[in-house]
């Protein structure tokens, strides 16, 4: 019993030593976007005065921009000003004391998912003593991150510890006035990752297993900034299988990578929010900007993803290919159900000579969800010798869903070797009725079919979470046929 | 084991089965002869439980029980098997997957556990070995881009696998050159035993040199107009289908 209360205790104080979970105990910032707001988050966060100077320019370019209407998304207008831009943790008090207090449903979700007992009171919001276990897992991987010269801590900390790398890096791959959410992005930022790998190392693990278990609520303007140095290598995976509660119904985020020359990033990301009911109400709004510089040569990034949350998903993971010979690559599942839509692609922009770039995109819609994949591929003058392969695959379930495609080209060079593939099919009832006469139920042919349909891109995500994608697609597809 | 009894079904407007009836005892080998459009392969779906064909009278008993109450995964669990006369492609999900949930299915009704991953290879490969089917077409997809002879072949080894106790084969022979034939005839004699019972849906008699039927059936305009031994499939090849017709309206 003691080693448990003084384990406890150094965990009580880790949650304020580390950034992970901010300290700020005061309520919520009312809501409206002015100057004194954005003043109030960075003096909130103790940042230097560059910093805040930062924000403010990127608040005055959000005041003159406007927001896109070119997506094929239809939502109500965002009342910007009804949004509170701050809003401190939820306090131990007001949250679940244990497993049993927190909604039947949603445990039922993570069982089916296969999260593991020990992340679960996490996800589901427990107070911290009750999710001990996973906390001091987290503390030992922190150890061997370090002992690799590796950083990977909150956006918040790496602010105030290591100010020369952020500043270095902030903003040169997406710039503030990108667009409109990523100014927005830019001046409210709440909180979110950083990651250093130095010259020639490779990150000892997958910063996935590290970051599941300890991301607290970042916010809805999360920001992260990943940098690998020379020759160095990481794969970084971002969000949950499990189905995340937040309140937060506008979500716009930024994520930055660069791969200085021969390095290689490779971000996964499995996206699980709040989609709404089956009538679309109440469900997330998820505007995010994403984008990697491959700025050496030789360098490699790789995004993949699983979309199967938000009622509403703007996103498009790109690729500067500066570098030369460097390699952009976009594996894609997106599955929209009920009345979500998604706006989702890729953009591999080539610079530098022999650059290449790949797209795999497999977008699944069922009920009467829209979805729609937009790329381009731009290859400019000085881009001898690029090459691109595009497949962009849909699959429709249902006959009251929807799926477009928008290829965009710009080919400035002619040297350059360009590859577009496009198919449309959907789940026959021959195909149902063929899986169920040898005994397999309507719903387990669905998930097979699409599991086998997504397989090129599951087999880019690590290992462990390929499984827990295949599932959580046979989850997001309940009930889509029948 | 099967009972079916004065079946009548229809697809849209049009009606197929005008009366069928039907008795299939264990152990036994029936064939299904007739001209096109007769509905042999109503037949076949109706026993399955295809959603398209509405039963709109008559009565189908299988193992005691009232088979058109079963939704078709039911029946297949129950063990009804049928072989598909074009079996569709399911590209991206492979045989070995699609034969592993199958018989899981099959086992998780039966109360088993689900089959050990090495039995499981080690069955298959045996199976297709008899088949004289390559053990690659374990890891591609489900008929995707298979030839009819493949096709057909991939049928038959579901079914040995499966182990069903009622099992109809819909024109499974069509197609297929004389070394497929007579690999398919081999797969289905090799699964002939005193617990199984097999309906074969054929046009033509040549299936039968190969698989010897106890009862041969002529269907017409979705009836059973003739039935007998093997002798008849013999005498319906040799005087034409007319021939039956005209005897049962004479």
């Amino acid at each position: 019993m003691a080693t448990e209360s003084e384990n406890l205790e150094s965990l009580v104080n880790r949650r304020y030593e580390h950034g992970f979970v901010t300290e700020i105990e005061t309520e919520t910032l009312p809501p409206g976007l002015n100057e004194g707001v954005v003043r109030a988050i960075s003096a909130r966060k103790n940042e230097p005065e560059w910093l805040l100077e930062w924000r403010l320019q990127a608040y005055r370019q959000w005041l003159e921009m406007e927001e896109p209407e070119w997506a094929h998304l239809h939502y109500p207008k965002i009342e910007y000003d009804e949004i509170s831009y701050f809003s401190a943790p939820k306090s131990d008090d007001d949250r679940p004391k244990s497993l049993d207090e927190v909604d039947p449903k949603l445990l039922e979700t993570y069982d089916k998912l296969g999260i593991p007992l020990h992340e679960r009171a996490r996800l589901a919001g427990v107070a911290v003593d009750a999710v001990f276990d996973s906390v001091s897992v987290a503390t030992t991987f922190k150890e061997k991150l370090s002992d690799a010269g590796v950083i990977f801590c909150s956006f918040s900390e790496a602010v105030i510890e290591h100010p020369e790398l952020v500043r270095k890096y902030l903003g040169t791959v997406v710039p503030r006035r990108d667009n409109y959410f990523a100014a927005l992005n830019s001046a409210v930022f709440s909180d979110g990752s950083f990651v250093y790998i130095p010259k020639g190392v490779r990150c000892p693990m997958e910063l996935s297993t590290y970051f599941r278990i300890n991301a607290a609520n970042t916010g809805q303007f999360e920001r992260t900034l990943i940098i690998a140095e020379e020759g160095s290598h990481v794969s970084y995976l971002e969000g949950c299988t499990a189905p995340m509660r937040d309140e937060n119904q506008l979500h716009a985020a930024i994520v930055e990578l660069i791969a200085l020359d021969d390095a290689e990033i490779k971000y996964s990301t499995v996206q699980n929010w709040y989609p709404g009911d089956e009538n679309g109400v109440g469900g997330i709004y998820n505007f995010v900007t994403k984008r990697g510089d491959c700025r050496g040569a030789n360098s490699k990034i790789s995004w993949t993803q699983v979309e199967t949350g938000s009622a509403i998903t703007w996103k498009y993971p790109s690729c500067l290919l500066r570098g030369a010979n460097s390699v952009g690559e976009f594996y894609s599942v997106a599955v929209t159900n009920n009345m979500q839509q998604a706006d989702t692609g890729t953009k591999m922009i080539h610079i530098g000579p022999n650059t290449r770039s790949t797209i795999v995109s497999k977008g699944i819609s069922a009920g009467k969800a829209q979805q729609s994949y937009r790329g381009l591929v731009r290859v400019m003058p000085q881009a001898h010798g690029a090459r691109n392969h595009t497949q962009c695959d849909s699959l429709l379930i249902g006959k009251d869903c929807g799926a477009h495609t928008f290829p965009y080209m710009e080919i400035k060079n002619p040297s350059a070797k360009i590859e577009h593939e496009a198919t449309t099919s959907k789940i026959s009832a021959n195909q149902l009725f063929y899986c169920r006469q040898r005994g397999i139920s309507e719903e387990d042919a669905v998930n097979m079919i699409v599991n086998g349909f997504c397989k090129e891109v599951f087999k880019e995500l690590p290992m462990e979470f390929a499984v827990e994608a295949q599932a959580l697609l046979n989850v997001s597809l309940e009930g889509a046929v029948g | 084991m099967l009972e079916i009894n004065n079946l009548k079904s229809r697809i849209g407007d049009t009606e197929i089965l005008r009366g069928l009836s039907l008795s299939v005892n264990p152990g036994e080998v029936h064939a299904i002869m007739g001209p096109n459009g007769s509905g042999k392969s109503t037949l076949a779906q109706v026993v399955a439980g295809h959603q398209d064909y509405e039963v709109t009278g008559g009565s189908v008993t299988y193992k005691g029980q009232d088979l058109l109450e079963l939704e078709p995964e039911e029946r297949a669990r129950e063990g009804i098997f049928l072989g598909f006369q074009y079996p569709v492609e399911i590209p991206g999900v492979n045989n070995a997957y699609l034969l592993k949930a199958a018989l899981n299915a099959k086992r998780k009704h039966a109360g088993l556990d689900e089959i050990d991953a090495f039995e499981f290879l080690k069955t298959a490969r045996e199976k297709m070995a008899t088949l004289d089917m390559d053990p690659k077409f374990l890891n591609r997809g489900v008929n995707e881009g298979f030839s009819g002879g493949e096709k057909k072949r991939n049928e038959i080894l579901q079914m040995a696998m499966l182990e069903p106790e009622l099992a109809i084969l819909d024109e499974t022979d069509s197609g297929l050159d004389i070394d497929a034939l007579k690999a398919v005839a081999n797969g289905v004699n090799s699964l002939r035993n005193p617990d199984r019972a097999i309906v074969l849906v054929t046009h033509y008699q040549r299936l039968l040199d190969y698989i010897e039927p106890d009862f041969v059936h002529v269907l017409s305009e979705g009836q059973i107009i003739k039935s007998g031994d093997k002798s008849l499939a013999l005498e319906l090849e040799e005087k034409g289908y007319d021939w039956v017709r005209e005897a049962a309206s004479a």
